[in-house]
């Protein structure tokens, strides 16, 4: 097992009290394994990201463990987690694009970067010009300033900065979410490629499109209002989910050759709870079209299949 | 209803305006009444700055708009006022179409002032309302309220409504649902279908042609502000045949199957076509449509010593 979350739970701190944007969380994820993390916006995808890699105010940690290779990660410590950032547990964050700092060459911020991790630029160079090789960008990158780069190739290039230590585990969040569909193939495949290489054990792929998942993932965690609903292989996920909610996200998306006319597809009614005061048990509740009177109770999060995991009353049952 | 006429735009960049980039070329199509197209291509294909010229935000560089009958590029202020009663658009980010100090609502309140400034008040509710659930929300529980109070889905559709209060008969919808969730994504996508069944047009611009197919009859294919590619959307999509197309059909990331199984599928094709006469491509005497585009004719002797290699002559 590369990484295992057990009960995380972020809260962000408001002045009318707790935002429970991630509450109670337990997975693990197998070496070699990209796991995509699906969910609509606000449903805590990326504080999970950020959670195992950098708490930030107003995060506050409330509890769990989560343990990479067997050892133990702190991450509600800013200064000691610093030892792991960026050499054994690396993020792309979204909107990466922006991040790089407009006014230097990007050869420069990346030796200033390499500076503070106490590593010599110089030796790593001809590493570095191997991998930009690999994402297909020139040598000549590293004399250009951010501005003078495409979107996907920043993305390409912030890959290839944040994968520069081997990192364990790689946190990708919605990183083809800006790209046209022929640069987010290319993107995508890279992300394939530095893990069938070894550059990168394990990854979490964090987007709301699901068909880029059914692309590259192997697996598919869906998240739905700060807990988990789902996690199961991505075929499974996509051809024969078993929660409620995931039906419904499957079915809504529009496919290769679905006409209005043909068939009308039909989105989720209702809204995501508010996460300040979320409905006790299940909180998909308002919205499932097949709740019942246990529902009221929180579902746990159980293996019904082998690495088939959901939370929902109405499944168990088939299986108990 | 709106037809494009060889329309063109370049942009002047570099320090002085020095340097010319030609955004659109040259691209002409027409949208026809109660007609969804869809204008398909990558980011700087151009397909918002023709969404752009057809609202008359910027000035056109050659060619001709013209919107039933009337060209619009010659159009000036108070015309142009009523231009904008029977054409409307909405953009890609409803959260950046808001102003966050005012509550959303001001975005009829504009409209009331600039359009209908002798409406009695009561009227003008009942009519924001109906509107309001024209696109399926419930003025109760999304009047009165700031941007931030309401969802993207929500924001997106106040934005429809304000479009739909002046009775339009054209909409430009500029990738106005990839913002969206997609649960809400659907809703929003069925709302301008439901619209277009009651008589309006409406030209879809996107980047996803799962989208464009789901909802549109015609499509329109943009590379580098040219037309590659138009037609009845259901020949492009089963039948692309410009290799363009083709790439963009290849990448769109599909439930059903994967990246690799349809660039062999393409493969495939272009094997098959291959395997058919190798004269094909330019032949002017093929028989188009069977024999020679799938079996490669035998060398056959049509004479002592004459040797050839052809449909026509097999037949003989």
């Amino acid at each position: 097992m590369s990484l295992q979350i057990k009960n995380l739970r972020v809260y962000y701190q408001t002045l009318r009290g707790d935002v429970k944007a991630l509450d109670g969380v337990t997975f693990n994820i197998k070496d070699g394994e990209i796991m995509g993390l699906a969910g609509e916006s606000g449903c805590g995808k990326t504080t999970l990201g950020h959670g195992l890699i950098r708490l930030y105010p107003p995060m506050r940690f409330v509890e769990g463990s989560v343990e990479l290779d067997n050892e133990e990660l702190p991450v509600w410590d800013m200064n000691r987690m610093n030892k792991y950032r960026f050499c054994k547990i690396s993020i792309i964050p979204q909107y990466a694009m922006n991040a790089m700092n407009p006014t230097r060459k990007i050869g420069k911020m990346t030796s200033e970067l390499l500076d503070s991790r106490k590593v010599n630029y110089k030796k790593t160079l001809p590493e570095l010009k191997r991998r930009l090789d690999l994402v297909k960008l020139t040598q000549d990158v590293l004399n250009m300033y951010p501005i003078e780069l495409s979107g996907g190739m920043k993305q390409r290039m912030v890959l290839v900065l944040s994968t520069l230590m081997d990192p364990s585990l790689l946190i990708a969040d919605e990183i083809t979410s800006a790209l046209d569909v022929s640069t987010q193939k290319a993107v995508a495949e890279m992300l394939v490629e530095f893990r069938n290489r070894k550059i990168v054990k394990s990854m979490i792929v964090i987007t709301h499109d699901i068909s880029i998942l059914y692309q590259i993932a192997d697996s598919i965690l869906v998240m739905y209002a700060g807990k988990l609903a789902e996690k199961a292989s991505t075929g499974i996920i996509v051809h024969s989910p078993r929660h409620p909610y995931t039906k419904l996200l499957i079915s809504s998306l529009p496919k290769v050759g679905v006409k209005y006319s043909e068939k009308k597809l039909l989105g989720i009614k209702g809204n995501t709870p508010l996460l300040l005061n979320p409905p006790i048990g299940c909180r998909f509740i308002d919205r499932c079209p097949v709740a019942f009177g246990k529902c009221v109770e929180e579902p746990p999060f159980i293996e019904i299949e082998k690495d088939h995991f959901v939370a929902c009353w109405k499944e168990y049952g088939k299986n108990a | 209803m709106l037809k494009l006429d060889k329309i063109s735009k370049i942009y002047k960049t570099g320090t002085f305006g020095g340097k010319m980039l030609p955004a659109v070329v040259d691209v002409s199509f027409d949208v026809g009444d109660g007609e969804i197209v869809s204008l398909i291509g990558e980011s700087g294909s151009g397909k918002s700055t023709i969404g752009k010229m057809i609202l008359s935000l910027i000035n056109i560089t050659s060619g001709k708009i013209i919107f039933n009958g009337v060209d619009v590029s010659t159009l000036k202020k108070g015309i142009l006022k009523n231009y904008y009663r029977n054409v409307q658009g909405v953009f890609q980010d409803p959260f950046s179409s808001y102003n966050p100090i005012f509550k959303a609502d001001r975005i009829f309140r504009t409209i009331r002032q600039e359009f209908f400034p002798k409406m009695k008040e009561s009227e003008w509710n009942e009519k924001v309302n109906r509107s309001l659930r024209d696109v399926g929300l419930n003025p109760d529980q999304v009047l009165n309220k700031f941007p931030h109070q309401l969802s993207g889905g929500q924001l997106q559709r106040f934005l429809i409504a304000r479009a739909l209060l002046l009775d339009i008969q054209f909409l430009v919808a500029d990738e106005i649902i990839s913002m969206l969730d997609a649960s809400t994504r659907v809703d929003v996508l069925n709302l301008l279908v439901d619209l277009k069944s009651r008589g309006l047009s409406i030209l879809f611009i996107t980047h996803d042609l799962n989208l464009g197919y789901y909802i549109s009859e015609k499509a329109v294919i943009l590379y580098r502000g040219c037309v590659v590619e138009m037609g009845v959307t259901d020949k492009i999509y089963y039948n692309p045949l410009h290799p363009y197309t083709e790439m963009l059909m290849a990448s769109v990331p599909r439930m059903d199957k994967k990246w690799e199984e349809v660039e062999m599928e393409l493969k495939a094709r272009q094997i098959e076509t291959t395997v058919g006469c190798v004269y094909y491509e330019r032949c002017c005497a093929a028989n188009k449509d069977k024999e020679c585009a799938r079996n490669r004719p035998q060398l056959i002797e049509v004479e002592r010593d004459h040797f050839v290699a052809c449909s026509r002559c097999m037949e003989e």
